[in-house]
C-alpha cells in the first residue's frame, strides 16, 4: 500500500483550464472520494493519476516512484503504473468473452496459466459471476457487465485503484446494493482506492475521506462528517445535503447580551465569537437540525407551511416567514395542510456562518 | 503563463536540460503520433512529391526536348512544355480539341446520366413501381462492369470499314454500313458512357433521395400546392446539394476515363485528354501528357471546389432524425405498368444486351460471320490452332490470359489487404489524434488522391518511378508500381472506411488495456483490429472489385511481364481478336459479379452503398 501524492498538479486543454494547481495526498489503504458537479475537473484527476492525460506541470508520486514530473522530464505510461481502473461504462472488450476480458491482461504479463486461472476464480466467484464466464457481454444485463468490470480489477490484484463514476449505469436499487460491494473490495484488496462521482450519498456512505471539486480547483477535504457538518466554504455547504441546506443573509448584531445574525423576520444566535471586522454574513442551515413545533412556543419563529413532501421515511417541508422560505427535514410520515402554523427554532451549534465575499466559513 | 515564472533559474535550466528526453517520452506514450507521422511521410512520397515532382518537370528542360531545342540545357528552367501545349502550333490538337472534346463529352454525359440517373432513382424509391428489389439490383451492374463493356459491345455491333478488320454485326445483318459518326467518335462515346455512369448518378440520388422527409411535401400539399408545384419547389431544392454533388463528381471522372474514348475515339483521330495524354506519352512526349495532366488535376480541384461551395453554402438538406419519417409512395396509377417496362427494357439494353453481343462474339468461328452455324468454344477452351486467331488459344489453354488472370487477381488482393491496412492505421491516426493539426493534414492527404483524374496520376506514376528516387529503385515496369498506384488511388475511399471503424471502437477500450499493462502492438493485434476487421472487409471486397474493373490507372503502367486482364482485352481489341476480347471481358465481369454478390453476403446489402465513393 503506497501513499499517492499529487503536487502542483495543472491540466489545460486549449484555453480551457481543467485542473488548476492541485495538491492532494491520498494516505495507504484509504478510500478516497472526489465529489463535485460536472466539468469540475474529478475526472480528470483521476486520468492524470492513472496516466491517460498528461499534466503541464506538477509532481505525481507513488509512495517513492516519481510517475509523472515535468521537472525532472519523467513520464511513466500507464501500461507501467500497475493500477486498476474501472470506467463508467466498464469498457468490457465485446469481442471476447467474460473469462477472456478478465484474463488477457494476465496472458500478457506472461504469467503461469495455474496462477491465471486462480486469480480467474477467485474472482468470479467473489462478484458471483462463475457460470457466467463464457458469455459474452452484449448477452450480460447491465449489473452483470459492471460485476465483470470489478472482476477484472480483483484479478488485477493492484494496490491502487481508481473508480470513475462506476455506479452510475445502474438503476437506484442495484446501486445500493453494489456500494457495499465496492466497498468491501476495497477492504479485501487492501487497496489504496480514488472514487470519482457527482452523488453525494455514495460520496459520504463510502469515504474516509471525501475531497469537492468545483471548477478544477479543491474546495475542501475532510471526513464525511467534516464536510457535512463543518463547511469551509459556501460552495461545499451547498453542495452537500439532500435537501438543500437553508441559506439566510443578515448582518451581525447585539441583541440582548449576545451576538446574533439579524436576517430580518429572523434571529440567528452565534455561539462563538465573530472575528472583529465581520459583517454581512450568509447562514446555512440543515434542514434536520430545525426545531419544529405545531403548538405555539413562547420565543420560537412562527412560520406558515407552504409544501409537503413525504418521501416515506421523511418528509420534507416548506415553509415562509415573511420574507424567507425555509425548508425543514422532519422523521416519519407527516400529513399536514398547506397554510398551517409551524413554530421552529435552531440549535446555534448546527448553525455555520460565511462571509458574503469570500464566502469562507468564519470559524474554521 | 509560460511555464518558467513557476520556477527558479537554475531549475529552469535543468528544464531544458530535460525539455528532449521529456519530449520523446511524451511522444512515445502517443503510439497514434508516431503511426500519424509514418502514414504521413509515407503518403507525402506517394502522392505529394509525384505531383511536385510533374509540375517541376513540366518548367525545366528535360532530355527529350532536346530533339526540338538542340541548344536546351537540360534542367534549366523553361516555359517551353507550356508553349508546345497552349499557343504553339500544335496546341490546337494537343490541347484545344481535345479540351473542347472532354468538356463536350462531359456535358453531355453529365446531362444523360445524372438525368437518367435521378429519374431512375426517383421511380425506384419514391414510387410504386413493380419489381423494385429486381431493378435495384440490377441497375447497378452497369456501373460494377468495366466502363468500357459497352464500348467493346458497341463496337461489336456498329463497327464499320473506316479502320478495315472485320465486320460489325449491324453490317453482318443489314449488308449496309452504319455511318462514321454512329460507329466512333462524340456520339457512341457520349451514349456507351452514360449508360455507364447513371448508374453512379442513380446510386448518390438515389441516397439522397431515400432520406427526404416526406412530410416536407405532404406540408406543402396542405398549404395549397399540387403535385408539380411541390416537385418544384420543395423536393428539388432539398435535393440541390446532392445533385449538385452528382454533376460535379460525374463530371470530374468523366474527365479523366480512358477506356471509351480510346476505343471509339482512337480508330478515328478523335481525341480527348486522357487519350491524348497516352498518345503523348507513346509518342515519346513527356512533357506534353504531363501539361495536359496537370490541366486534368487543376479542372479537378477546381469543380471539386465548387461542389463544396454547392454544399457548404447551403449545407445538407438532408433530415436525419429517425421520428416522424416517413416516405411515402407516390402512385403512378395508369403509369404504373408502363414505367415498369419501360425500365425492364433499360436494364435489359444497358446490363443483358451487352453481356449478350459480347458473348455471341466470343463464340463466333470467323470473325465477321454471325450466323448461328457458325459458332464455337473455341475462344473458350478450344487448344491453339495456328489457323485461328494467329494461334492465341482459348482461355482455359492460354498462358498469356491465364497470367493475366492471375495478376489481376493477385493485383486485386494485394490492393485489397494493403489498403485495407494502411486506411485502418490512417483511421486510428486521423481518430485517436483529432483535433490535431497531424491529423487533419493526414485526412487531407489522404483524401488527396480522390482529385486525380486515374489518367493523370498515371501519368504523374510514370514521371515520377520511371527513374530511381532516393531508396526507391525505378519501378516502371514492375507489379509493385501497380500495386502501389491503386493503393493509393483507392485510399480516399479505405481511409474513409477505417476512419469509421475506427470511430465505432471507444476509446475507454484501449485505455483499460493500457492501464491493463498491454502495451500497444498487443492492443492493436487482441483488440483494436479484430474489432475492425467487419468494417474493413466491406471496403476491401469494393477495392478488389473496382481494381479487377480498373483501366485508366494502370493503362501507362503496364508492361507485357506485368498484364492484367483489362489491358490485355485492350491489347486485344487493338489486335481486332474480337472473339478473345469478348470472352476474356465476359469472364472478368463473371468475376466481378461473383466477389460483388460476396459482398452482399457480407454485408446484407449495404455493400453496394460504398459503391457510390469509388
Amino acid at each position: 500500500m503506497e501513499e499517492i501524492h499529487l503536487t502542483g498538479i495543472r491540466k489545460s486543454y486549449g484555453k480551457e483550464v481543467a485542473v488548476r494547481h492541485l495538491d492532494l495526498t491520498i494516505a495507504p489503504g484509504a478510500f478516497l472520494t472526489i465529489l463535485g458537479p460536472s466539468g469540475c475537473g474529478k475526472t480528470t484527476t483521476l486520468r492524470l493519476i492513472a496516466g491517460l492525460e498528461e499534466p503541464e506541470m506538477g509532481e505525481i508520486r507513488f509512495g517513492d516512484r516519481v510517475v509523472f514530473s515535468r521537472r525532472e522530464g519523467v513520464i511513466v505510461p500507464p501500461e507501467r503504473r500497475n493500477l486498476g481502473l474501472i470506467f463508467q461504462s466498464y469498457a468490457l472488450w465485446p469481442h471476447m468473452t467474460v473469462e477472456r476480458n478478465i484474463t488477457l491482461a494476465l496472458k500478457e504479463q506472461h504469467l503461469n496459466s495455474r496462477e491465471i486461472s486462480e486469480r480467474l476464480e477467485a474472482a468470479l466467484e467473489k462478484v458471483q459471476m462463475t457460470p457466467y464466464q463464457f458469455r459474452y457481454p452484449s448477452e450480460l444485463s447491465g449489473g452483470q457487465q459492471q460485476r465483470v468490470a470489478v472482476a477484472r480489477l480483483i484479478a488485477s490484484r493492484s494496490s491502487i485503484l481508481l473508480m470513475d463514476e462506476p455506479l452510475s449505469n445502474l438503476d437506484a436499487k442495484l446501486r445500493t446494493e453494489m456500494r457495499g460491494e465496492l466497498k468491501r473490495l476495497h477492504l479485501d484488496l487492501e487497496a489504496t482506492t480514488i472514487y470519482v462521482t457527482h452523488d453525494q450519498i455514495e460520496a459520504l456512505t463510502l469515504s474516509d475521506i471525501v475531497v469537492v471539486m468545483d471548477q478544477g480547483e479543491i474546495k475542501q477535504q475532510g471526513t464525511p462528517y467534516d464536510i457535512y457538518h463543518h463547511p469551509e466554504n459556501l460552495f461545499v455547504a451547498d453542495f452537500i445535503g439532500d435537501p438543500r441546506v437553508n441559506r439566510i443573509a443578515g448582518t451581525i448584531r447585539q441583541k440582548n447580551g449576545a451576538i446574533g445574525l439579524d436576517c430580518g423576520d429572523l434571529w440567528l444566535p452565534i455561539a462563538k465569537d465573530p472575528p472583529p471586522n465581520a459583517r454581512d454574513l450568509i447562514a446555512t442551515v440543515r434542514p434536520e437540525s430545525i426545531k419544529v413545533s405545531t403548538e405555539a412556543k413562547e420565543d420560537w419563529l412562527k412560520v406558515t407551511l407552504e409544501s409537503v413532501q413525504p418521501t416515506g421515511a421523511d418528509t420534507i417541508l416548506q415553509a415562509r416567514s415573511e420574507n424567507t422560505s425555509i425548508t425543514m427535514l422532519q422523521p416519519g410520515f407527516i400529513r399536514m395542510d398547506i397554510g398551517d402554523p409551524l413554530w421552529i427554532d435552531f440549535d446555534a451549534e448546527s448553525l455555520n456562518f460565511f462571509d458574503v465575499d469570500s464566502e469562507a466559513n468564519l470559524f474554521n | 503563463m509560460s511555464l518558467n515564472t513557476n520556477y527558479s533559474r537554475s531549475e529552469a535550466s535543468a528544464l531544458s536540460r530535460n525539455n528532449l528526453a521529456y519530449h520523446l517520452y511524451r511522444l512515445m506514450n502517443r503510439p497514434e503520433r508516431i503511426l500519424g507521422f509514418l502514414c504521413l511521410a509515407v503518403l507525402g512520397v506517394l502522392v505529394l512529391v509525384p505531383l511536385f515532382e510533374i509540375v517541376h518537370d513540366s518548367f525545366v528542360y528535360q532530355s527529350y526536348d532536346l530533339a526540338y531545342r538542340p541548344d536546351a540545357k537540360v534542367g534549366a528552367f523553361t516555359l517551353f512544355h507550356l508553349e508546345r501545349v497552349f499557343t504553339g502550333p500544335l496546341s490546337k490538337a494537343l490541347f484545344l480539341k481535345p479540351l473542347l472534346n472532354s468538356v463536350g463529352i462531359g456535358v453531355c454525359v453529365t446531362i444523360l446520366g445524372v438525368g437518367i440517373g435521378s429519374g431512375l432513382a426517383w421511380l425506384l424509391v419514391r414510387t410504386d413501381i413493380r419489381f423494385k428489389g429486381v431493378f435495384g439490383a440490377l441497375v447497378v451492374v452497369p456501373y460494377m462492369m468495366p466502363s468500357w463493356v459497352l464500348a467493346l459491345a458497341w463496337l461489336s455491333l456498329f463497327k464499320n470499314d473506316r479502320i478495315g478488320g472485320t465486320e460489325g454485326m449491324f453490317t453482318s445483318f443489314f449488308g449496309v454500313q452504319p455511318p462514321d459518326w454512329v460507329s466512333y467518335g462524340f456520339f457512341p462515346i457520349v451514349i456507351c458512357l452514360a449508360l455507364h455512369y447513371f448508374a453512379y448518378g442513380y446510386l448518390l440520388m438515389s441516397g439522397a433521395l431515400a432520406t427526404v422527409d416526406s412530410e416536407l411535401e405532404e406540408a406543402g400539399a396542405i398549404c395549397g400546392l399540387n403535385r408539380r408545384q411541390r416537385l418544384w419547389r420543395i423536393t428539388l431544392p432539398l435535393l440541390l446539394p446532392a445533385l449538385g454533388s452528382a454533376v460535379v463528381l460525374t463530371f470530374i471522372r468523366i474527365l479523366g476515363t480512358f477506356g471509351t474514348p480510346a476505343l471509339l475515339g482512337l480508330p478515328v483521330r478523335f481525341y480527348t485528354f486522357s487519350t491524348q495524354i497516352y498518345a503523348s506519352l507513346n509518342a515519346r512526349n513527356s512533357g506534353d501528357a504531363y501539361v495536359l495532366a496537370l490541366v486534368l488535376i487543376v479542372m479537378a480541384i477546381t469543380f471539386i471546389w465548387i461542389n463544396s461551395r454547392i454544399i457548404g453554402i447551403r449545407k445538407s438538406f438532408v433530415t436525419l432524425t429517425g421520428k416522424g419519417f416517413r416516405q411515402r409512395e407516390i402512385g403512378l396509377g395508369a403509369w404504373r405498368w408502363p414505367a415498369t417496362i419501360a425500365v425492364a427494357a433499360f436494364v435489359a439494353v444497358t446490363v443483358l444486351l451487352p453481356l449478350l453481343i459480347l458473348l455471341w462474339e466470343s463464340l463466333v468461328i470467323t470473325p465477321g460471320e454471325y450466323s448461328l452455324q457458325g459458332l464455337t468454344a473455341h475462344f473458350w477452351v478450344g487448344e491453339s490452332d495456328t489457323d485461328i486467331a494467329y494461334g492465341e488459344p482459348g482461355i482455359v489453354h492460354s498462358p498469356g490470359i491465364l497470367t493475366a488472370l492471375w495478376n489481376s487477381i493477385k493485383l486485386g488482393v494485394l490492393a485489397a489487404v494493403c489498403n485495407g491496412l494502411f486506411g485502418l492505421m490512417v483511421g486510428y491516426a486521423a481518430v485517436r489524434g483529432r483535433g490535431t493539426l497531424l491529423s487533419r493534414w493526414l485526412e487531407g492527404v489522404a483524401f488527396a488522391p480522390y482529385i486525380f483524374p486515374s489518367i493523370a496520376l498515371g501519368a504523374i506514376y510514370i514521371g515520377m518511378f520511371s527513374t530511381p528516387w532516393g531508396p526507391l529503385p525505378a519501378l516502371y515496369g514492375t507489379f509493385t508500381i501497380l500495386v502501389l498506384i491503386t493503393v493509393v488511388k483507392n485510399l480516399p475511399f479505405t481511409s474513409r472506411t477505417g476512419i469509421a471503424a475506427m470511430l465505432q471502437i471507444d476509446k475507454s477500450l484501449e485505455e483499460t488495456a493500457r492501464v491493463q499493462g498491454i502495451g500497444w502492438f498487443r492492443r492493436m493485434a487482441k483488440i483494436v483490429i479484430p474489432m475492425s476487421t467487419s468494417g474493413l472487409i466491406a471496403g476491401m471486397l469494393l477495392t478488389f472489385i473496382t481494381t479487377m474493373r480498373e483501366l485508366s490507372l494502370i493503362i501507362l503502367l503496364l508492361s507485357p511481364a506485368n498484364m492484367v486482364l483489362t489491358g490485355l482485352i485492350f491489347n486485344y481489341n487493338e489486335q481486332d481478336m474480337t472473339q478473345h476480347s469478348g470472352a476474356v471481358t465476359l469472364l472478368l465481369v463473371m468475376i466481378i459479379v461473383g466477389v460483388n454478390l460476396l459482398v452482399r453476403v457480407f454485408t446484407g446489402g449495404a455493400g453496394l452503398s460504398g459503391l457510390r465513393s469509388t
